[in-house]
């Protein structure tokens, strides 16, 4: 690729900005795909840059899979892979990563947990070799076990005194009571003292199988060769059943004002949102685009009121949580104590307006699908994003061509339907708002704002 | 394995340094300010930052956002500041380069004639609120201000944290910022990298056609201060946390002077991972600890090497202090084993070729370009970077551990739940925040 001819180089004109000129096209490469006996999926993506490569274990089981009272067994299970193997302590296994200098890390959210390991392309079938380890011959001892529920309890305790975590672990619970979706993958504490070993093995060896799982190899690789490997390594995983869990549950009806009090707190960390679409709604992009102009940037409706008009917060941001059932549309930011009910009303205001009263303007469509679409090719530059984004079309049954139909669909959305869809999927009705902060000094101007009296949710309740 | 350079200085003083690599469409453009929070003086700490702030509103032929054409051109960009220097990046398709550095140039050249009144005290209001959120409403928040103002003397400029006092942020004028401005914000002090998908020749004529006339400004001299702890100091924080934390650091060498990558590598090998020494012994098997982490925070003038143990329930942060001086009096006893070497070495290498992945953003080579630019004045400082770490002996890391780290000239800082002062190490006096 050669840069665009240079223009006006000799004499810089700044009565006007330099208008890029269109036509930097970027495409994603081809995946390639296998699958094992066993129904665990091979994927790999060549992108031979840097001799770097990046192995995604994706399964598509999460905290959704918990059972009711077990909050926490999903995120716990999957934190145990990682304890040891065979004969292999838990050090041992850490240590056998860290000799290939590999990066690891384990994410679990309510549809999916994923295993990632970056290391060097020498490396490769080491890698490849430990994740099987990881994720088909855990050991899931008793001594380990008693260990790592102790460091998550340890980790809840912490965690009371996090706002932004006391916040998002409320918020779920009031958007979702006990939907599946009502709890964050840590769990609570009663739910996680009652989990024992047994329920991780059986957690392990119901849900986490190859059936529900993809391997995606990205970087600096060789789809035989990865194969190769991953056929000898993974082939003793026992197959399990394939069908997808359903995350369905009633949705309850809170409050509209809630607020935890955090005595003489300087800031309040607000949630302002309500259960929204799944990920494989029709109105998908109109969403994104929508929402790029509400909330989701710097230059966001939301963000310029409270931030740069107001001064009120360091940012606001919404967002859209796609997942396979409904997932949350919130809005989050930390605002300054006696800018909290300004900030609400701000940003309750706002979420209505956009639904039809100040409607999306082609000029802010233009500029929020612009943000999305003309850096794309910046989204897929290191093997770890490529990874990443296979494990979208993996987890969300994506066509294969659908990062490269991206940008023409984002393209196509008028400002009317960017605004319908906004229309369709918010409500201000129902935006639920909680505000963890300082009750004294919060409560009395938040009581005025016509959400109907404040619920006060002691701080220690989930 | 190197980044390929070519490095050139504009008849102003401005350094540009161009890399080529076109496996994405993508142009990082990265402008290094060689100024930041060392060189601020007690009464005005946390101007540098807050100066970051306002360069994002405006100048003189754009006085609008600065976010709005570049996000709209598919720009990503952000900017921070810390002890040493301020870094603004963009990283923007192949055909927005042009836009970017009339942008850059724009705000470096003509910034004052955009800026009010108006738009200084929204932004002093932003960063009191980035204050409150990161630092005062966050658990531990407030023991990087105590523990840098116990290591470093109150004259030095290691002394504060960049985000500053809230008395200096309110007491801070308008007519500061022209002064900071003219004083630190010129061609002669920074540092520009364009990296990517670029013809060198025609970026090196870009940036010469944006960025030359721009005037030199006053050279800016180094800024020198010493530190030097004679004894141990303990102090004591409390803070609305659950669970008691030790912090414990030493004064170290600086960034890239002699043993500080061997600090570095011992840092990791005493609580990185899961592998490491303090890990095992303090979470994995006696489990008084709920996490420990080190890192030799090397800087300009002068570095720490921290250590940091949150107790489990039940523990009193002596036992953590206990543990973390007999490990490391062992490290300067016997030094690291022939396997913690070969760790670290392919532990370093993997980390430098992950860094070669991304051409722009905050550690990407353009950052890091810059960064040996502006500190070493020598931008092909990969491949000798890497091989400090790559040559590091088993007998050099004992020697550094044994000269910079086994010794009680330190700062042991116990962050203790409120009203739990008997949590915190004996003899710790309260630590004063501003």
């Amino acid at each position: 690729m050669k840069a665009a001819p240079a223009k006006a180089v000799g004499k810089v004109d700044r009565s006007r900005l330099p208008e890029p000129v269109r036509g930097v096209e970027h495409g994603f490469p081809v995946i390639e795909k296998s699958r094992l006996a066993n129904g665990l999926r091979v994927w790999t993506i060549e992108h031979p840059a840097v001799p770097v490569v990046t192995a995604i274990l994706l399964m598509r089981r999460g905290a959704a899979s918990d059972p009711l009272g077990k909050e926490g067994l999903a995120a716990l299970t999957v934190d145990m892979l990682d304890e040891g193997s065979g004969s292999r302590s838990a050090i041992d296994m850490h240590e056998a990563l860290a000799r290939i200098g590999a990066q690891f890390d384990s994410d679990i959210g309510s549809d999916a947990a994923a295993l990632t390991v970056t290391t060097l392309t020498r490396f490769t079938d080491r890698a490849l070799t430990l994740m099987a380890d990881l994720a088909a011959r855990p050991n899931l001892a008793d001594t380990d076990f008693v260990r790592v529920r102790q460091l998550r309890l340890h980790r809840l305790a912490q965690m009371r005194d996090m706002p932004g975590a006391v916040a998002d672990r409320t918020f779920v619970k009031l958007l979702y009571g006990d939907h599946p979706y009502g709890h964050t993958p840590i769990g609570d504490e009663r739910a996680l003292a009652s989990v024992t070993v047994d329920d991780v093995r059986a957690f392990h060896g119901a849900e986490l199988t190859p059936a529900v799982s993809t391997l995606i190899v990205a970087g600096d690789c060789d789809h035989g060769e990865v194969l190769r490997v991953a056929s000898e390594q993974f082939e003793s995983w026992t197959p399990g059943p394939a069908a997808d869990p359903s995350a369905s549950g009633a949705i309850p009806h809170p409050a509209r004002l809630n607020i935890i009090p955090r005595p003489g707190a300087p800031q309040s960390e607000l949630r302002i949102g309500h259960v929204a679409a799944p990920r494989d709604t029709p109105d998908y992009h109109a969403l994104v685009a929508a929402n790029m102009v509400l909330g989701g940037q710097f230059v966001s409706r939301i963000n310029l009121n409270l931030r740069e008009g107001k001064g009120l917060t360091y940012g606001a941001r919404t967002n859209f949580d796609f997942r396979r059932a409904p997932g949350p549309f919130a809005l989050q930011a930390s605002v300054h104590t006696a800018g909290t009910a300004v900030a609400v009303r701000e940003a309750i205001d706002e979420i209505a307006a956009i639904r039809g009263p100040r409607p999306i303007s082609s000029e802010e469509l233009a500029l929020g699908v612009a943000a999305l679409t003309r850096g794309y090719a910046r989204n897929f530059e290191t093997a770890d994003q490529i990874a990443r984004a296979a494990m979208q079309i993996a987890l969300y049954d994506l066509p294969d061509d659908y990062f490269a139909r991206f940008v023409p669909e984002l393209e196509a959305i008028t400002p009317a339907a960017a605004t319908a869809a906004a229309a369709r999927h918010l409500n201000p009705e129902r935006l639920i708002t909680l505000a963890v902060g300082d009750l004294d000094a919060i409560a009395p101007t938040l009581a005025s704002l016509d959400l109907g009296e404040p619920v006060i949710i002691p701080a220690d309740t989930f | 394995m190197n980044i390929s350079v070519s490095p050139h200085t504009l008849a102003n003083g401005l350094d540009v340094l161009l890399h080529e690599d076109h496996a994405c469409p993508i142009v990082a453009v990265n402008l290094w300010y060689h100024v930041g929070s060392k060189n601020e003086r007690p009464g005005h700490t946390g101007f540098a930052h807050l100066f970051e702030h306002l360069m994002f509103e405006g100048s003189q032929h754009h006085d609008r956002g600065y976010f709005q054409p570049l996000q709209g051109a598919g720009a990503a960009l952000n900017g921070s500041t810390n002890a040493d220097r301020t870094n603004y990046w963009e990283v923007v398709p192949t055909n927005a380069l042009e836009l970017a550095l009339w942008m850059e140039s724009d705000r470096m050249g003509f910034l004052l004639p955009a800026l009010t009144d108006a738009k200084f005290n929204n932004q002093r209001d932003v960063v009191l609120n980035e204050r409150r959120q990161n630092y005062e409403n966050r658990p531990y928040g407030l023991a990087p201000m105590a523990m840098l103002a116990a290591l470093f003397p109150a004259d030095h400029p290691y002394h504060w944290t960049t985000i500053g006092e809230v008395a200096d942020l309110e007491a801070a004028r308008l007519d500061e910022v022209h002064a900071f401005f003219r004083r630190y914000y010129h061609p002669a002090n920074a540092s520009l990298t364009l990296a990517g998908d670029i013809d060198p020749d025609e970026a090196l004529a870009l940036a010469r056609a944006y960025f030359e006339d721009i005037p030199a400004g006053p050279r800016v001299d180094a800024v020198r201060a010493d530190a030097a702890l004679d004894r141990e100091v303990r102090l004591r924080l409390e803070d609305r946390v659950e669970l008691p934390r030790l912090y414990v650091s030493w004064l170290t060498p600086a960034m890239f002077a002699a043993d500080d990558a061997e600090l570095d590598l011992a840092a990791d090998l005493l609580a990185n991972g899961k592998t490491s020494r303090l890990y095992r012994r303090l979470v994995f098997e006696e489990r008084i600890a709920t996490d420990v982490s080190a890192s030799q925070n090397s800087r300009e003038m002068a570095g720490f090497l921290q250590v940091a143990a949150t107790a489990a329930p039940g523990h009193a942060l002596g036992e953590l202090e206990r543990a973390i001086v007999e490990e490391i009096e062992r490290l300067a006893a016997e030094g690291p084993t022939d396997a913690e070497i070969e760790r670290g070495r392919v532990q370093a290498e993997a980390q430098f070729v992950f860094r070669l992945q991304t051409v722009g953003g905050f550690g990407g080579k353009s950052d890091q370009l810059n960064a040996y630019n502006v500190f070493l004045r020598n931008p092909q400082y990969f491949d000798a970077d890497l091989a400090r770490y790559t040559n590091a002996t088993a007998a050099a890391v004992q020697r550094v551990s044994a000269r910079h780290l086994a010794h009680a000239r330190r700062v042991a800082l116990s962050v203790v739940p409120r009203g739990r002062t008997d949590l915190a190490l004996a003899d710790s006096i309260p630590a004063v925040v501003q």
